[in-house]
């Protein structure tokens, strides 16, 4: 293949190989799918092989149609019809706040999980967490019994026992109870937890959770006296400046923050109310993925950086100290000249790995900026009982430590796991005589506890939780429990009136004592039926941050040395979801690796200690040392070196044991979120990576973008007016404008097409089955490029390659314009998959649908076919939702209107990415955008005529730093 | 020399070429023979049920309407079994202690549902929704055969793809007015070709794309 435009080749890349040149990167391009076989396969075994696998075939096709069996309802429930999907509002609590959702069920299993759009704090977006959500109701690896001593018991050996310790603890006002939660929102398990405080006196209630956001909520506290919480409307900012802040994954507005975000950008025009975003972190988040200009710079540098602007936006910061580089300073002067210009509509955030002192500098500037108001509001917090979890934790410990603690009650979460490594939180707790996990997975902490609990699924339980903004929702559940499983509220009501309630009584009750409604019953059906109980929001405070704090504190040594900078891991999160297949098998943003966590350093850093991607490094900082292979990721600052929390887990289930390094070992009590001073020492082992970034590749050829202009397609063989059908012609357009690469649709599109997983070796050998994937590209200088996100789904042709080559007639056209893949036609030559330039067909090299597992069935989306081994598939467009839509309207006879049809990965989008629909409706949404002038197909020049298309990013970049990046 | 082959050879070689092919013709009518017989199809072929419940005589001698068990023929994909409640509206008053009816009150005394045996099944790839068809003038005879003169249930037609090709190929063949469809003494008049042309356009039916293969698979 002639390389269309070799000059574009060279703009974008996708590894280090690619970026040294053509050259190298020819050497490091494989084939499509590399063949395992060490072993060349010789004619003659080939023949035997082949005739005796006909034979069989031959023989398996002659066998009656066999019987099934039809097993109808004893009593039918009224609202189910059969064969329709009903949808319940409900909200998943995640690290304490609420996400509204809506989940569909079939015949009373949940299939899916979908935002819910009426839901003020999240407006219908939902992340990679909701979407997985539904195999960790379902897996196989669930805690299904209580233990006790790792041995199987039963509830009312394990109540008698608790029963028997309350009253001790009664008799002694609860000086000996300790009840540990992590983050919580919930009205019901607060009042319950007060109530135990109040009949308990002596009793305490510990949080912890490893993700908390004490920085954060900390200066909150000392600046207004009160654990303020920042509301942004990044939707109103026009420069917007985020130091070291996840904002788009690690926060708890993180999905209205991308939302708002890309409504600024969508139109890719450089218009008035379209922001800029500066992003200044040591590694690549999602905001830096679509930064205007990025800064990469160690954790410890950002307080230094703060500093400076804080100094030039005229904020007395103490004594100044020139601690920052020549290239660092011009940043810092193009920003506060922006942030000038756009006094009130600007903002300045401070991530949650940032120390206190930084907050508190970022409140001031946003003061001083006229923001407060505008475009950040201060409100109370949704987490009304916030305490310091690290303070928590130390104190917990420090009691267990002398033998004050006899009763402790751990209520979720995986302390033993993740507490901070100089805390020995599992070598204290074995000193504690009575020990209670409450979670619902065998882990870490469950094993060093007396009594392991089962807890049902938050899709089986009622409970209640807010969001950031304080909308409450009343969390119901879709399905009984599947297996003898209890909430929190039923174990805390057992220990304050000493016998067993439901949990729906428990949460309805508390709601009745709460709500001074006239008409009770309406309101709880009205709350259960929206989703959030209306008028819950906390309302904005004006309030203004006032100094208090000592700033002139000694600034940070942003000396040369390395540091580690510890993060939650981007699809496992903190280790809550380490046994989700889906999430494991999920490319993480940037490395694309899958089922590992390697240490993310910089090609500088690489270059200084010679490793290479996959090199088993030993970390060391202090006395405590960890072991993980490196990665190489550009835009890494030079000398942070990112470790992903939440892998490595010792007890979790089949899923995942053995994946990951467990980065907990290292972070201590002290260094949260960054250690300085860190040694590093090549082991000389290698560790094999599974990434897909390099799978897939289309072998130079330019398929991001093209601004220029494309020759007309001229003379064709093939007739342009084939696919003009008068009815539906389905399209999609992707906005590159608006795409943060947060992948939530991946895992949306997994859950709603019966996606398989396949694990780690099948992944390295370039067989991963995402229907949509997001390709990465870099762009400009390895040390702070810039980046590119690129959702790929099937392009649905009109002149399909895929299509000429299949000899059985399995993929075809029908004349709506998709692209189908017919299964039971397939026969597995792979000539398809060969022959598209996209390199988005999936084959099943194995049975890799788990046909077995019981748990597993109702969990499948009943209109996808679940694909056996040796199929091709691929992206659909969903046509089982086109389908519904279309039988939908005809039964109404009515055309099926624009907006109706979504696919799973645009309802998924937060940033509202995806657009999809009939472009032969002229007045279509997407027939509209498929006009703007962006608009560019991949690979137009190969007049392929993809229905998929995209419109091109344009950046906002600031004329002063132009040249800088 | 003698000869080696005695002059009878030819004729022995002309016939056992023609057996030859003879019986490569018998092998592929005899496959195709049972590929189609009721046996593999298991057309036409009643199915043993938990209760012997006869169609005929709730369909066609009570006068009982499809719809009044199979609730969800309109509504969804699936037309709907019975659950054991609807059965017992009728049979709670009537032969209520019918020895053939035990399962149905055990089932309704106990909760487990009756497991019936399923005459009428597509494969998991092939996704039928019975609404569009009902919506469209399809009678359930057109696919189900006379359900109303049957003792014990039996699928009636092969329901293999070949079969659902001949109406989505020529749907006015067999369509019929909508307030017909559950009408199972239905005969099609002398001109069907031409109602049925007519019919086609007036319910919006857009035969291009009945045969792409997303009309069912997916």
């Amino acid at each position: 293949m002639p390389q269309m435009n070799p000059s574009a080749t060279n703009r974008y890349w996708r590894s280090l190989a690619d970026a040294a040149g053509p050259d190298s990167s020819e050497g490091a391009t494989e084939p499509e799918f590399p063949s395992p076989w060490d072993d060349s396969i010789n004619r003659r075994s080939f023949l035997k092989w082949t005739s005796a696998s006909a034979a069989i075939a031959a023989l398996a096709g002659c066998t009656r149609e066999p019987i099934h069996q039809i097993v109808p309802y004893v009593t039918q429930p009224e609202e189910i019809i059969p064969g329709k999907p009903l949808h319940y509002a409900t909200a998943m609590p995640r690290d304490g706040f609420a996400v509204g959702i809506i989940v569909e069920s079939h015949e009373g299993h949940p299939t899916k999980i979908e935002g819910n759009p009426t839901h003020p704090a999240s407006q219908g977006a939902t992340g990679i967490f909701e979407q997985a959500a539904l195999l960790d109701l379902y897996t196989p690896d669930r805690s299904k019994t209580v233990t006790e001593g790792g041995q199987i018991s039963n509830f009312s050996l394990f109540f008698a026992a608790l029963q028997k310790e309350i009253a001790t603890q009664r008799a002694k006002a609860g000086a000996g109870l300790r009840i540990l939660t992590r983050s919580t929102t919930s009205p019901t398990l607060i009042a319950q937890l007060e109530e135990i405080l109040r009949q308990f006196p002596q009793a305490r209630w510990h949080q912890y959770q490893p993700m908390a956001r004490d920085n954060t909520l900390e200066a909150a506290q000392r600046l207004f006296g009160r654990p303020m919480e920042t509301r942004f409307h990044l939707d109103r900012a026009k420069t917007i400046v985020l130091f070291d802040s996840d904002c788009f994954f690690a926060h708890p507005s993180a999905l209205i923050n991308a939302r708002q975000f890309a409504r600024t950008r969508r139109s890719g025009s450089q218009s008035d109310n379209s922001s800029r975003l500066y992003v200044a972190e040591p590694s690549p988040s999602l905001g830096g993925s679509v930064a205007d200009h990025r800064l990469p710079a160690s954790s410890a540098q950002i307080q230094n950086l703060v500093r400076e602007l804080a100094r030039q936006i005229g904020i007395t910061t103490g004594p100044s100290a020139d601690k920052i580089s020549d290239d660092q300073h011009q940043w810092i002067h193009a920003v506060t000249e922006d942030l000038r210009q756009n006094s009130g509509q600007s903002l300045v955030i401070a991530g949650e790995t940032q120390p206190p002192v930084v907050h508190t500098l970022v409140h001031l500037l946003n003061d001083r900026l006229g923001n407060i108001g505008n475009a950040l509001e201060y409100a109370d917090s949704a987490e009304t009982h916030w305490i310091n979890h690290r303070d928590s934790i130390t104190q917990l410990v420090s009691e267990m430590d002398s033998g004050k603690v006899e009763c402790l009650l751990i209520l979720g979460g995986n302390p033993v796991f993740d507490a901070p490594a100089d805390l020995q939180f599992a070598s204290r707790l074995s000193r504690v005589p009575f020990r209670v996990h409450l979670g619902v997975e065998q882990n870490e902490t469950a094993i060093a506890c007396d009594w392991h609990i089962p807890e049902s699924h938050f899709l089986e339980s009622w409970s209640d939780a807010r969001s950031f903004d304080g909308t409450t929702s009343i969390i119901q559940p879709l399905i009984m429990p599947l297996y003898d499983t209890k909430t929190a509220h039923e174990l805390l009501h057992f220990i304050i009136h000493g016998q067993l309630r439901d949990d729906y009584d428990v949460v309805r009750d508390h709601w009745n004592s709460q709500k001074a409604v006239e008409d009770f019953e309406k309101w709880w059906r009205q709350s259960l039926h929206d989703g959030w109980i209306a008028n819950s929001q906390l309302p904005a405070l004006s309030l203004r941050p006032q100094e208090k704090m000592p700033l002139s504190a000694s600034e940070t040594e942003a000396a040369e040395t390395v540091e580690i900078c510890f993060r939650p891991d981007p699809t496992i999160w903190d280790g809550t979801f380490a046994n989700n297949g889906w999430l494991q098998e999920l490319p993480k943003p940037f490395s694309k690796v899958t089922w590992d966590n390697p240490a993310l350093i910089s090609p500088a850093l690489a270059r200084r200690f010679q490793l290479d991607s996959g090199d088993v490094v030993q970390l060391r900082t202090g006395d405590r040392t960890f072991t993980a292979p490196v990665w190489i990721l550009p835009g890494q600052a030079e000398n942070s070196v990112t470790v992903h929390l939440g892998l490595g887990r010792s007890h979790t289930g089949d899923t995942d044991n053995g994946i990951g390094f467990n980065g907990y070992t290292i972070r201590t009590l002290i260094s949260p979120w960054a250690a300085s001073n860190v040694k590093i020492i090549k082991t000389g082992n290698h560790h094999l990576l599974a990434t897909t970034q390099n799978a897939h590749s289309v072998h130079g050829r330019n398929i991001l973008e093209s601004h220029e202009p494309l020759p007309p397609p001229g003379g064709t063989l093939y007739n342009p007016g084939e696919f003009k059908n008068a009815g539906y012609a389905w399209g999609m357009v992707i906005n590159l404008n608006a795409c943060i690469g947060c992948s939530a649709c991946m895992i949306a599109c997994q859950a709603e097409n019966n996606i398989p997983v396949v694990g780690k070796d099948q992944v390295a050998a370039g067989r991963d089955m995402a229907w949509i994937r997001i390709d990465q590209y870099f762009e400009g200088p390895p040390e702070n490029p810039r980046f590119h996100n690129q959702p790929v789904p099937c392009m649905h042709c009109e002149n399909a390659p895929c299509e000429l080559v299949c000899p059985v007639g399995a993929t075809l056209h029908d004349h709506e314009g998709l692209n189908l893949q017919v299964y039971n036609r397939c026969v597995g030559t792979r000539y398809c998959s060969n022959n598209c330039p996209y390199k988005v067909r999936r084959f099943n090299f194995f049975r890799y649908a788990d046909y077995d597992t019981p748990s597993l069935k109702p969990m499948r989306n009943p209109n996808v076919t679940v694909r056996w081994r040796g199929v091709m598939e691929k992206c659909t467009y969903c046509l089982q939702r086109i389908s519904a839509a279309k039988i939908a309207a005809q039964l109404q006879d009515r055309p099926i209107r624009d907006g109706e049809i979504k696919t799973a990965c645009q309802q998924v989008c937060p940033t509202e990415a995806i657009t999809f629909g009939n472009i032969n409706d002229p007045n279509s949404n997407v027939a509209k955008l498929k006009t703007s002038p962006l608009n560019f197909s991949m690979l137009g020049e190969l007049n392929t005529r993809p229905r998929t298309t995209y419109l091109t990013r344009v950046g906002n970049s600031n004329p002063q730093l132009e040249d800088q990046s | 020399m003698p000869h080696i082959f005695h002059p009878r050879s030819n004729t022995v070689a002309r016939a056992s070429l023609l057996g030859i092919g003879l019986s490569v013709a018998f092998a592929g009518w005899a496959w195709d023979t049972i590929f189609w017989s009721p046996y593999t199809t298991r057309a036409e072929t009643p199915l043993d049920q938990p209760v012997p419940f006869s169609h005929r005589h709730h369909a066609d001698q009570l006068g009982i309407d499809c719809r009044y068990c199979h609730t969800s023929v309109e509504k969804s994909a699936f037309a709907g079994v019975p659950d054991s409640s609807t059965c017992m509206t009728c049979h709670s008053q009537l032969f209520t202690d019918a020895p053939l009816l035990a399962p149905v009150r055990q089932s309704l005394a106990t909760g487990v549902p009756l497991r019936w045996n399923r005459a009428n099944k597509v494969p998991d790839f092939v996704f039928f929704n019975h609404s569009i068809h009902v919506a469209k003038g399809i009678g359930c005879a057109v696919c189900h055969g006379p359900v109303n003169k049957m003792p014990l249930m039996w699928k009636s037609k092969t329901l293999y793809m070949k079969w659902c090709l001949d109406c989505h190929r020529q749907p006015d063949k067999f369509i019929r007015p909508r307030d017909e469809v559950f009408n199972m003494n239905w005969q099609p008049p002398k001109d069907q070709i031409h109602q049925g042309t007519s019919l086609v356009a007036k319910y919006h039916i857009d035969t291009s794309t009945m045969t792409d293969c997303s009309t069912c698979h997916r």
